[in-house]
């Protein structure tokens, strides 16, 4: 122990003892627990829900596991990958996925602008209207997916197919003809207001000097809205790209209560396609692989798009 | 394109000329132009969210209204449906999603305030590094960690239990409450808590007494947020309950594929699943952008 403490007592140095150095770096590592204590709960508990199961899912994929066959545990190593990499039906969900998400991440970003425009005016009601757009986005999901299979795309009695029967198109079958743009259309309907509320907050942080300074400048209002509003926004806009896709990616519950991933596999996305694969085929082990994957896949993907909402982030909370 | 790059450097917000900071007063727009917009306005608006009207006013019909050639748009209304559905048994569900989204967002008030201060008033080495894995397992699909959940809570019986979902919403929030809460807590001036650690107050005693007051409506709207995800969550609620512990959306799988003639029902079903997370928006819609945003747009 002499031995070791012997170099530090030389470089203590002649401002403080060696006991007064070892105090002060006790009080500092104290002080360092002091201020991780609260954190630690959190921290813990968000490890173990989320990062455990997902060394389990690791473990997993190297099995052939099918709770059918509850004594078929044997470690397979890269079978069940290879096995997903060659299943056309992964692939397909996979493009459905990707298909899904960007479509309904664009149209709904879109249809946002434009009521986010349409609202950022004073007018007689504008808080009932804003009030109005925002319930598709609170409305139970799986309701939602409920109201337009059954209420709005119905082939027979449905709303759209009434609406379009004047132009000689009211006789469509949407859920199994369109399965894909039918649950697009149900999930823009519902995004659009996070859309719209994402954009009206960009647009309601404008400030006013610069475009007064625009129309001094003779800018009409559609130069002032490209060259300077858009700019604007553009922050807000990726804002709600990103977290859209978040969300989006993950969707089940519209794809379950609309299509069922059908008919056949059509309509099915990454999530439905695996919950298929565990709770009607019981393959563990494959669907285990399956969620690497994804993981994989979202990690390359997110690892761009994560480090730019988080400048995003960051930036906004530094810039209060 | 060259033609407006002059107006460009106005885009930065940095314009010398701008007169003092602050928002110029919106100019109101009159006559015939401005009516025209809001009545525009107005009409795309219904437009928009008309088919949750449609919704509403289905739940009071008779089922032969409910679906027919033309649309039934006068009709005698009547509560019929809403009371089947109280008789299929719908309350125990609702029991269930209100102990679920309840609890947990207590749950993920109590871990997330002290994380939260410790990520912004009082800050750990390595802040940034905890809030980056924080919202990263936003990220992480829930198909890649269902499968070791589903096991686990089968060994420990833990299946069909409202307590498993419990956890699991608490997990899913926690993430977004820590990054919205820590947002509030930069909001409270640093010489308040200063004063109060100068006088020798504990953590606690710093959470409790001086910061929860002045934090309170920002503690409501993060709690409102954790309820609509939880109320609205449907994954591990239909994969991990059946009969003992669903939710009030697993009771809406019910009408996937109904035969005969249950529309009026199912709308009805769905009015009161969604009503009360509906209202908690409308209510909560100031802070809602907020709450979604994690914190980075107010």
């Amino acid at each position: 122990m002499s031995a070791a403490t012997a170099p530090v007592r030389r470089t203590a140095g002649p401002g403080g003892g060696p006991a007064g150095r070892r105090s002060a770096r006790a009080a500092e590592r104290a002080e360092g627990w002091r201020r991780r204590a609260p954190l630690l709960p959190a921290l813990v508990f968000t490890l173990a829900v989320t990062q455990l199961p997902f060394l389990a899912t690791v473990v997993y994929s190297l099995r052939s596991w099918n709770l059918l066959r509850p004594d078929s545990q044997d470690w397979v190593g890269p079978a069940n990958y290879i096995a997903v990499f060659t299943d056309s039906q992964f692939l397909g969900a996979a493009l459905n996925t990707i298909a899904v998400t960007a479509s309904c991440v664009v149209v709904s970003m879109l249809l946002g602008i434009g009521l986010a425009l349409l609202l950022d005016r004073k007018f007689v009601g504008r808080g009932v209207v804003r009030t109005l757009i925002i319930t598709p986005f609170l409305i139970l999901p799986v309701a939602t997916a409920l109201l337009w299979k059954h209420i709005m795309l119905e082939p027979v009695f449905g709303l759209v197919n009434f609406v379009l029967s004047p132009f000689g198109a009211g006789d469509v079958d949407w859920a199994s003809q369109y399965p894909v743009l039918s649950v697009v259309v149900a999930l823009v309907w519902q995004w659009t207001p996070f859309m719209m509320l994402l954009v009206l907050a960009g647009l309601q942080s404008q400030g006013g000097d610069v475009l007064e300074a625009g129309q001094v400048d003779g800018a009409s209002k559609w130069q002032m809205f490209l060259w300077i509003t858009l700019p604007h926004l553009r922050r807000y806009i990726e804002l709600g790209v990103l977290l859209g896709s978040i969300y989006v990616v993950n969707t089940f519950d519209t794809i379950y209560m609309l299509t069922q991933g059908g008919p056949g596999t059509a309509s099915s996305n990454l999530p439905f396609y695996i919950y298929q694969r565990t709770f009607l085929g019981f393959d563990i082990g494959q669907s285990a692989a399956m969620g690497v994957v994804v993981v994989a896949g979202t990690i390359v993907v997110a690892t761009l798009a994560l480090r730019l909402i988080f400048r995003t982030f960051m930036n906004a909370q530094e810039a209060k | 394109m060259t033609a407006h790059a002059p107006e460009r450097p106005a885009a930065g917000g940095a314009s010398p000329t701008a007169p003092a900071p602050g928002r110029a007063p919106r100019r109101r727009r009159t006559g015939a132009g401005g009516t025209a917009l809001t009545v525009l306005t107005w009409a795309i608006g219904l437009a928009f969210v008309s088919p949750a009207l449609w919704l509403l006013l289905t739940a009071f019909k008779e089922e032969n209204q409910a679906a027919t050639d033309p649309p039934t748009l006068l009709f005698q209304p009547t509560l019929d449906r809403f009371s089947a559905v109280l008789g299929a048994d719908f309350l125990p569900y609702l029991g269930n999603s209100l102990t679920a989204t309840l609890v947990s967002t207590l749950l993920v008030l109590l871990l997330g305030l002290p994380a939260a201060y410790a990520l912004s008033v009082d800050p750990v080495k390595r802040t940034q590094d905890v809030l980056f894995f924080f919202i990263s397992t936003k990220m992480l699909p829930v198909v890649a960690v269902v499968v070791p959940i589903y096991v686990a809570a089968a060994e420990l019986s833990l299946l069909d239990n409202v307590w498993t979902l419990v956890v699991l919403y608490t997990a899913m929030n926690l993430p977004i409450a820590v990054w919205m809460l820590r947002s509030f807590f930069l909001e409270v001036p640093v010489a308040i808590v200063e004063a109060a650690r100068v006088e020798g107050a504990g953590l606690l005693r710093i959470l409790w007494s001086v910061m929860l007051p002045i934090m309170a409506p920002g503690i409501a709207a993060t709690a409102l947020i954790c309820m609509i995800f939880s109320w609205n969550e449907f994954f591990f609620a239909v994969n991990l309950t059946a009969s003992q512990a669903a939710t009030a959306p697993v009771f809406l799988t019910g009408f996937i594929t109904s035969e005969g003639l249950f529309v009026a029902q199912l709308s009805a079903a769905a009015v009161m699943a969604s009503l009360p997370i509906v209202v908690v928006g409308w209510i909560a819609q100031r802070q809602l952008v907020r709450g979604l945003s994690m914190g980075a747009v107010k």
